[in-house]
Formats: C-alpha cells, structure tokens, sequence
C-alpha cells in the first residue's frame, strides 16, 4: 500500500473525500428534514413548506440562518463546559460514523485508482458500532448538564433505551458477521453478488432495523422527546445552533443507520452495471443513494403511521422480546451455518 | 495497517473543526438580550420548583448493570462469528454452552422481576 512518498498524496485524497462526503451528508440530510416534512404533511393531508422557494425547496436554508442568528441562550445553572461540550459530542460522533461506509466500487481519475469509501478498515463494523455507541454520551450528558427536570428526565429514558435497543442491534449484524465472516463493510457487501443477505436473514433484518429505530429516537420509539410529556426531552434547554446540532446528530444518525441497513441487508452498492467507464463507476454510487432513500423513506412513512410506544412497553419490547429472538436468531444461523460448511 | 486509521483521524479532525466553528459563529453572531427569566430552567413558565439534581427511579441502575453484563456477551461473540467458519461444529458447542449459561441468568432475571419496568 502507501509507502512514505505517498504519504501527502493519501492525505490529500482522503481529505478531498472527506469533504465531498461531508458536504453531500449536509446537504443531504437539509433535504432529508425537506422530505420528512412533505412526506408527513402530505400522510396528513396538509401541504407542508410552501413558501420559502418553489415548493418550500429553500426552506432547509432559511431554517439554517435562522438557526444562527437565534439568541444561544445558557441558562444560569447550567453546567457550561459540559453543556457546551454535548452538542459537540453528538455532533462529532454522528458525523463520524459514515467514514467506513462504502458507497461504490471505485473510481479511476488520472491512472490513480480511488475506492468509493473513505477508508476500508477491517473492523469497519464494529467502529461504527462503537462510534455510534458512544452518542449515549451526547444525549446524557446534555440532559445532566442542563440542570433542569425535563432534560434530566429526557436523558435518562434515552440512554436507557439507547443502551437496552444496542444488544438486539449487535445481536442482528452479528448474525450477519456468521454469514460473511468478515467485519469489513466492503467485504460484506462483494459477498452479496449472488444473494442479498436479506434473503438469508430476514428475521435478522427485522430486528436491526427495529432496534435501528430505537437507537435514532424515532417514533414510535421516540420517548426521550415525547413532547405531550417532556417538551422536548434532552435537549429542551438548548436553543440555536446548540439545538440544530442535536438535530442534524439525530438525521446523521439515521442515514448511517440506513447506509448500514443497505451494506449489511441489500448488497450495498451492487445493482446492474452497464455504459461507459465512467458510468460503469458511477452508477454503483446511485444504486446504494436510491437504496438508502428508501430506507429514510420508509422511517418518514413510520413516523406518520404509528402512534407512540409507552415507556414499559418499550423497554418490555427491548428485552423481553427484542434480546431473546436476537439470541435464538444467533444461534439459528450459526446451526445452519455449521451445518453447511462441514 | 495502521494507515487504514488515517483517514479516520482526518475526518474526526475535519468534522470537529466544523462542528467548532457553526457553535462558534452562532455564538458569536447570534443576538444577545439576556433576562433573569429566560435564563431560568425551563419548567412550562411556572417559577422553578426545586433543584434538578434530585434522586431517580433506581431502574435505570439495573438497565445500566444489565447493559453491561449482555454487552460483553455480544462483544465475545464479534471475534467468535468473524472465526466461525474454520472452527465448525466445535465452535458451536462452546457458544451453545456459553449462550445457554447466559439465558439461564437472562431467565432468571426475568423472574426476579428485573426486566418489568413498571414494577
């Protein structure tokens, strides 16, 4: 691989990667909150952002400035460092995550040959597991900093759901794992060229993207915001850009989880393939968007269907129900799993 | 191999200095006009009522210790699954064992009461 005269060039690479990765996530998830509002207005039978562009498509733009010229208010009892610390926290982490992520096969400009992936680690799965764990830490942090009950309230019921909703979601990708006996993103998703995993595991599926939605606080997993009864959970004593920073977490979150779900589930990138070379590379790329826009379509689709759960319930859900079927699921497929390789 | 972590450490980089610089900026261009009310914790426009640093539901402990106990479980199984292939049949039976102690504790929780929130 790189030896040391290609040291400046890797970085230069990486960095031109990751800047592109990062604007597309950005703008991407402005227009995911876009979506998300016409999607549910329209389940609503309303209109949703109409006035700011043609067909509110400049709305995500005027939220943004709006966001930054609001007052930052702190409030008196705050605990500052931390408080200022935890948006920052979550922020980082949710942005994080997407680097192993591989979004197409691999492009070739001017003899140098660039995979579409930040980098290709060969624990990819399991540092976006960690990474992705880690935002607890966002969340109770801000709700023990803001030193006020809604947001201490908001807190703990998130990081307990976070936590109890984690085992199921590592149970599931491990059962995938036992499947491609491989923790590189990369690898997995080349094994599926024959058969999508969703075929092999669809009980599987099932849970990670159930435990996906309770991990991303979404309805109708999304007490730690159930707002009838928290204002707004964790975050309430956050206004401005501090508060922007919670929510973009919370959409970058989602199409991490998403962009896993199509790896690991749906065969990443793969899809047909034909024209010249330059589309032959690119149209990978547009295979796994379209596949991660189904599944933040589909979230939206939840979120204007189902009511939400009550706090037992959920956490019953968790594990009485979630835990064990994620176990029996494990130990399922490493059964056929040996039976087949013997 | 360790150079596969770079680019991980550049993106951390670039999106810390990001995320450094929106709170910065909206910190900095935001209006200011403080007063001794909106300072206050929120608590629905009704004046505070005690301190928030107050006990809560011991619940949340025993999720949290239960947490810890399952994670491990399933951080043991990650290396075990990315191996299992070449340990066949044997590496089966010694997770079988493994997972069928830690579902006689999982019951026995269970009948203790520990997993019934409402309790």
């Amino acid at each position: 691989m790189a030896t040391h005269s290609d040291l400046p060039l890797l970085l230069l690479m990486t960095l031109a990667k990751v800047v592109v990765v990062l604007g597309v996530l950005l703008t991407a998830i402005a227009y995911i909150v876009w979506m998300e509002r016409k999607v549910v207005a329209h389940i609503q039978s309303r209109w949703g952002p109409y006035l700011v562009g043609p067909h509110g498509l400049l709305q995500p733009l005027a939220d943004a400035l709006k966001f930054l010229f609001k007052e930052d208010i702190v409030p008196d009892e705050v605990d500052r460092p931390i408080f200022w610390l935890a948006p920052l926290l979550a922020f980082t982490l949710a942005f994080l995550s997407i680097s192993v992520i591989p979004f197409g096969e691999s492009i070739t400009i001017a003899g140098h040959t660039i995979p579409l992936q930040i980098t290709d680690l060969n624990v990819g799965l399991l540092f976006v597991l960690a990474v992705t764990s880690l935002g607890v830490y966002g969340v109770a942090l801000a709700g023990w900093s803001s030193n006020s009950k809604f947001p201490l309230f908001g807190g703990l019921r998130s990081s307990a759901q976070l936590i109890s909703y984690e085992l199921s979601l590592g149970l599931a990708v491990v059962s995938v794992v036992l499947i491609a006996g491989s923790l590189s993103l990369r690898e997995i998703v080349e094994q599926q060229r024959g058969l999508w995993n969703i075929c092999k595991q669809p009980l599987g599926f099932l849970l990670y993207f159930t435990a996906a939605v309770a991990e991303t606080n979404r309805t109708p997993f999304d007490l730690p915001e159930a707002e009838a009864e928290l204002v707004g959970g964790y975050h309430t004593e956050y206004s401005s850009f501090k508060f922007a920073m919670f929510f973009m977490a919370e959409y970058a979150n989602m199409v991490t989880v998403s962009c896993l779900a199509t790896s690991l589930f749906f065969g990443g990138w793969l899809g047909p393939v034909f024209g010249p070379p330059l589309v032959r590379s690119l149209l990978p790329v547009l295979w796994f968007a379209l596949k991660v826009l189904a599944f933040l379509f589909v979230y939206i689709w939840i979120r204007g269907t189902l009511p939400r759960f009550r706090y037992d319930q959920l956490m019953g859900f968790g594990w009485r129900v979630m835990l064990p079927v994620a176990l029996l699921n494990v130990l399922g497929t490493s059964l056929i799993v040996a039976w087949r390789s013997v | 191999m360790l150079e596969a972590y770079l680019p991980v450490l550049v993106h951390f980089l670039v999106v810390l200095a990001l995320g450094l610089i929106i709170l910065g900026l909206s910190a900095w261009v935001g209006v200011k006009r403080p007063s001794p009310e909106k300072l206050a914790p929120y608590e629905c426009g009704m004046p505070p009522v005690g301190d928030a640093r107050e006990r809560f539901s011991i619940s949340f402990y025993l999720v949290g210790m239960l947490f810890i106990l399952f994670d491990v479980e399933v951080a043991f199984l990650f290396p075990w699954a990315v191996v299992y292939k070449s340990l066949k049949w044997p590496g089966f039976l010694e997770m079988f064992l493994y997972i069928a102690i830690l579902l006689a504790g999982y019951l026995y929780i269970w009948k203790k009461g520990a997993l019934d929130w409402s309790r």
